[in-house]
């Protein structure tokens, strides 16, 4: 249209002069796509690249090089923890299966007594209060824990839980299985019942009815969970930490980045590398998705048919149920200990018990509460809301570059929340926020945003994890039918994806609500400060144990009650669906 | 991109206000005290001033000296306070602190053989504190273990598995005990005492914080660190206990003004009053117990605290350089987590061969594997560099950021350096166990 000439009409505006490329025509969902490039541009690449710029200067001239990525390939330590780091994140991702797949595949089979418990139980290891929760772990499983005190008294040896690999890859698998639980509960709950009847049918039952076509209808959910488990290990430092295992490549940058004074390019080049790789493994991921269609048409029969078990598979199944729970909920059981215990120094159990903890804990925290719900779940819808957008972009439009989306927001996995928070200083501190005054950097929306960004990548999985579920005939139904796009996606696609967006909800709010190595760095004053920095403020001393246990275990109740009424959620929503009444 | 948004936002917020919001009283100080700490002295300064509304914000000391430097072009705070001088020599050295000219009278020069105040004048030492070692009583008894009391003690091999110390790069008091050794027992036999103590960690930790807590946790028996860990830790109720060895040096915490502060006012009052008699005697709370730098205030000391001043015993031993310890500073750090920290495993493997072929030979005369284990012992000793090179310029410049002129000659990469020492530590710590476990076999 800008080749007409522009005499004439005279009803032309501006933009009708101008050439077309400057005007694009975008839909409103290119038009979203674009802003959330955007938001992700402004706020994860540019003041992350604002920070990592030095992995690429020569550290004595200044000059662009890339001899640092040199040096780390040349440096045996570095060598060493990558390969320590994948084999931990491999392991981690077996183990983790292992814990979460009986427990997902018991409580969306079978009838059994409190699945809705065992669903939020099973999700409350995500929520490891930063301190608390290692001074917990090492009091139960350390090496003069609990657990190796009562085996040497009785049984004359101990078993070293935490050293090592070996132990990074125990605490990591207990921390994060509930990624693959939630995913892969989620996705097995959207599986339509005609499909297993149709195997039924045609002879199938037992493990080959599951190994065949129930697990392999589920593979977006575990696939996103595992996923998001063997990158997340793979970029963590907090365990790693915790164990002081420093071969890896999460530790090793950490360690380098916040050593005073030392102006050491390798902490960054090993932050580069490690965003690097986690693109990678999510583009692997994708491979082997690749070319299959997970979709399923029919969401009449409401997930798999439950059945009942036999009085011994009950007893069996209760004993699985049990055993796994016992394990990943013992750091919580150690925290409920720390918190109502006195003094608890090399011995099985604290040596006395109060309730002092919870009062000096109380006085000092209804801020950090009210901030803490804000905060987590500010970012926590946020996250879902882009989560859900970017999924629709990416699997539904052919939009060019839209994989770079999900690249980008994913890449938030990998980035330490020291160099996010150093990266939104060096941006944000001259920026004043209008009308306050104050610059953007001090203002305590700055930490809601620095944890939707950093929880964005929990969120997103889950929501592709739905989406791809969910069948494109259920659209095109839709729109033959007359609705617009932007109705079909809010009064078809969305619906169906409820599942999923609410698990990806809980995650993100769960997690975020109990970060602090970004956080950290932004409180600029008491009163915006999050839960996570008032544990940290009681774990500086050695009588702020037990408070900071205390504050702890407040977290994790906040957050699974959270859990238990999106629980409630599901099911009613599931319910509403079954019945067949109008959403 | 980010600098047009930034452009934009930052005339939007010109153009709405230009007033500042921050009341004239707030005075804002960053620090990594722990807030049982820093509340006591809050009070008694808000008693003292109360025109001033004193905000604390605490931070680790990493984030703390990063947070003062990304905050500097729009400031919101007003002091640091934090224990490392180092770290504040970091602030000094980016021009980040103001020179205050407060009045430091009633206050010696030195505590032990260590300026109290910086030379300067861009920070003050306010309280001292002296490294020793700290043990659970509950641990040792059930170990059947008697603690350590010297620095030596510690490399004996039946604490194998029993210690946990921070490391240099961590903490920059534990870095001042490692020089404390370092120029005590002279650079070779201090290197060769560090490794022989670090083959019986458990762990080297992240955090300073971390000791303290593993002793009383019991997750090792012993700790090295700094005494108000233990005092308060004592005082907490854990079955710990304290020693100051021979060889430590005391050492001042400090506080200092950041330049260009909101509110200069408010700083100067603040950090004149930690330094009064009213402020020096807020360190004598039971959740504080540190050692105050004014000798006079002592005489309010509660029972049981060391006068420095007057009880010689303490931090005399050694005579410390500071220059020395400043020019080397970070390629000690470098080579205590090269040679220790991020090869605790071999180390710890070489050394334990060492100790079970000594004590196999222990009475034997088998001059075959003495003279094994004697190479073992040398070679776990070994240093990739000599002290001389430590305290080379060149050496220093590969860690620090210092952007050399064109036509400087310019050194090796702190990578390149790190790499060529850890290839050789690994070779030797794998031959040592070698050779101790082929003494052991005879």
């Amino acid at each position: 249209m800008s080749h007409r000439p522009a005499t004439g009409t005279g009803r032309q505006t501006l933009a009708d002069r101008l050439p077309a490329f400057l005007f694009p025509r975008l839909s409103p969902i290119a038009l979203t796509g674009v802003f959330i490039a955007i938001f992700l541009i402004g706020f994860l690449i540019f003041p992350v690249l604002q920070v990592i710029h030095v992995a690429f200067q020569n550290p004595a001239t200044g000059a662009l090089t890339l001899q640092n990525f040199g040096d780390f390939f040349a440096t045996a330590l570095f060598r060493e923890s990558f390969v320590n780091s994948f084999y931990v994140s491999a392991m981690s991702v077996v183990v983790a299966t292992v814990i979460a797949l009986p427990l997902a595949y018991i409580t969306t089979r079978f009838n059994f007594g409190g699945s809705a418990l065992i669903q939020s139980l099973g999700f409350i290891p995500l929520i490891m209060p930063p301190f608390v929760g290692a001074v917990a772990m090492q009091l139960i499983f350390g090496r003069n824990g609990t657990i190796n005190l009562l085996l040497r008294q009785h049984l004359g040896f101990t078993i070293p839980f935490m050293e090592g690999l070996n132990g990074v890859i125990l605490v990591q698998s207990i921390h994060y299985f509930p990624f693959i639980l939630i995913n892969l509960s989620a996705s097995l709950r959207n599986i339509d019942r005609s499909m297993e009847e149709a195997a039924q049918n045609l002879g199938a039952h037992g493990l080959r009815l599951f190994r065949r076509v129930v697990f392999p209808l589920a593979t977006p959910g575990y696939v996103a969970g595992a996923a998001l488990v063997f990158i997340k290990v793979f970029d963590d430092l907090g365990t790693p930490l915790l164990l002081n295992v420093n071969n890896m490549l999460a530790p090793q940058a950490y360690l380098r980045i916040t050593s005073v004074g030392i102006s050491d390019p390798m902490g960054y080049v090993i932050s580069v590398i490690l965003v690097a790789f986690s693109i990678l493994s999510l583009w692997a991921s994708f491979l082997v998705m690749r070319g299959k269609d997970y979709a399923t048409v029919q969401k009449g029969g409401g997930g798999l048919a439950k059945r009942d078990l036999a009085p011994r598979e009950k007893v069996l199944a209760y004993g699985v149920v049990m055993f796994i729970l016992a394990v990943v909920l013992s750091p919580h059981i150690g925290l409920f200990l720390l918190s109502i215990g006195t003094i608890w120094s090399f011995a099985p159990l604290p040596d006395g018990y109060t309730l002092a903890n919870y009062a000096r804990m109380w006085e000092a925290s209804q801020d950090y509460v009210v901030n803490t719900v804000l905060y987590a779940g500010l970012a926590a819808t946020l996250d879902v809301l882009i989560g859900t957008a970017i999924a629709y972009i990416v699997l539904r439009t052919g939009i060019a570059g839209r994989k770079w989306l999900d690249y980008l927001a994913t890449a938030a996995l990998a980035v330490p929340g020291v160099v996010l928070g150093i990266g939104y200083l060096r941006t944000f501190q001259d920026v004043n926020v209008p009308f306050l005054d104050k610059p953007l950097a001090s203002w305590w929306v700055i930490i809601a945003l620095a944890l939707t960004i950093r929880r964005l990548p929990y969120a997103l999985r889950a929501c592709m994890a739905a989406l791809q579920q969910v069948s494109l005939a259920l659209e095109e139904a839709a729109e033959s039918l007359g609705a617009t796009k932007l109705r079909s996606i809010r009064k078809i696609v969305v619906p169906l994806m409820t599942g999923g967006i609410l698990a990806g909800f809980v995650t993100s709010f769960a997690t975020a609500a109990v970060e602090l190595s970004a956080t950290i760095m932004l409180v600029s004053s008491d009163s915006d400060s999050p839960l996570a920095y008032g544990i940290y403020l009681f774990m500086q001393t050695p009588s702020g144990r037990g408070a900071g246990a205390a504050l702890g275990m407040l977290a994790v109740v906040i957050v699974a009650l959270g859990t238990v009424l999106s629980q409630i959620i599901i099911e009613r929503d599931k319910k509403l669906r079954t019945t067949g009444r109008e959403h | 991109m980010g600098k047009a948004l930034r452009g934009s936002v930052a005339v939007a917020a010109l153009t709405c206000l230009a007033s500042t919001a921050y009341a004239a009283d707030k005075v804002v100080i960053v620090t990594s005290f722990p807030e049982d700490m820093t509340s006591v002295i809050e009070k008694a300064f808000e008693a003292a001033h109360p025109e001033y509304d004193l905000e604390v914000l605490n931070k680790s000391t990493s984030s703390g000296v990063k947070y003062i430097k990304e905050i500097a072009s729009n400031n919101t705070a007003d002091m640091f306070w934090a224990s490392a001088p180092d770290a504040f020599e970091v602030l000094k050295k980016e021009g980040l602190l103001l020179k205050a000219g407060l009045s430091t009278e009633g206050i010696p020069d030195q505590i032990g053989s260590y300026p109290i105040n910086d030379p300067d004048g861009f920070y003050y030492g306010f309280a001292a504190s002296g490294y020793g070692i700290m043990w659970n009583t509950r641990y040792m008894e059930a170990n059947g273990l008697e603690p350590a009391r010297e620095w030596a003690d510690l490399e004996k091999p039946e604490y194998f598995g029993h210690v946990g110390m921070s490391s240099p790069s961590r903490s920059g008091t534990t870095h001042l005990t490692v020089e404390t050794v370092l120029q005590g027992e002279g650079w070779d036999q201090g290197w060769a005492d560090w490794k022989w103590m670090a083959g019986n960690f458990a762990s080297v930790t992240e955090r300073s914080f971390g000791v303290p807590d593993g002793v009383n946790t019991g997750n090792f028996g012993m700790g090295i660190v700094i005494d108000f860990f233990a005092f308060s830790s004592r005082a907490s109720g854990f079955p710990v206990d304290f020693a100051y060895p021979t060889v430590t040096a005391l050492v001042p915490a400090n506080i200092g003004i950041v330049a260009n502060p909101a509110n200069e006012a408010g700083a100067k009052a603040f950090v004149s009053f930690l330094l009064s008699e009213p402020g020096q005697e807020t360190l004598f709370d039971p959740a504080i117990m540190r050692l105050p730098v004014n000798p006079s205030t002592y005489a309010k000391a509660p029972e049981g605290l060391p006068n420095p001043f007057t009880d010689n015993s303490i931090g005399a031993a050694v005579k410390f350089d500071v220059d020395k310890s400043g020019a080397r500073y970070y390629v000690v750090s470098s080579l205590f987590d090269v040679m220790v920290t991020y090869r605790l495993d071999d180390l710890r493997a070489a050394v334990r061969a060492v100790q079970l072929a000594e004590e196999k030979h222990a009475g034997s005369d088998n001059a075959e594997a003495k003279a094994l284990i004697a190479e073992a012992r040398k070679l776990i000793e070994a240093m990739p560099i000599t002290e001389e090179q430590s305290l080379d310029p060149a050496f220093a410049g590969a860690f620090t950021k210092v952007r050399k002129e064109q036509g400087d000659e310019i050194g090796q990469r702190q990578a390149e350096l790190e790499q060529q020492w850890d290839a050789m530590v690994v070779a030797n710590y794998a031959k040592a166990r070698e050779l101790a476990e082929k003494a052991a076999g005879m």
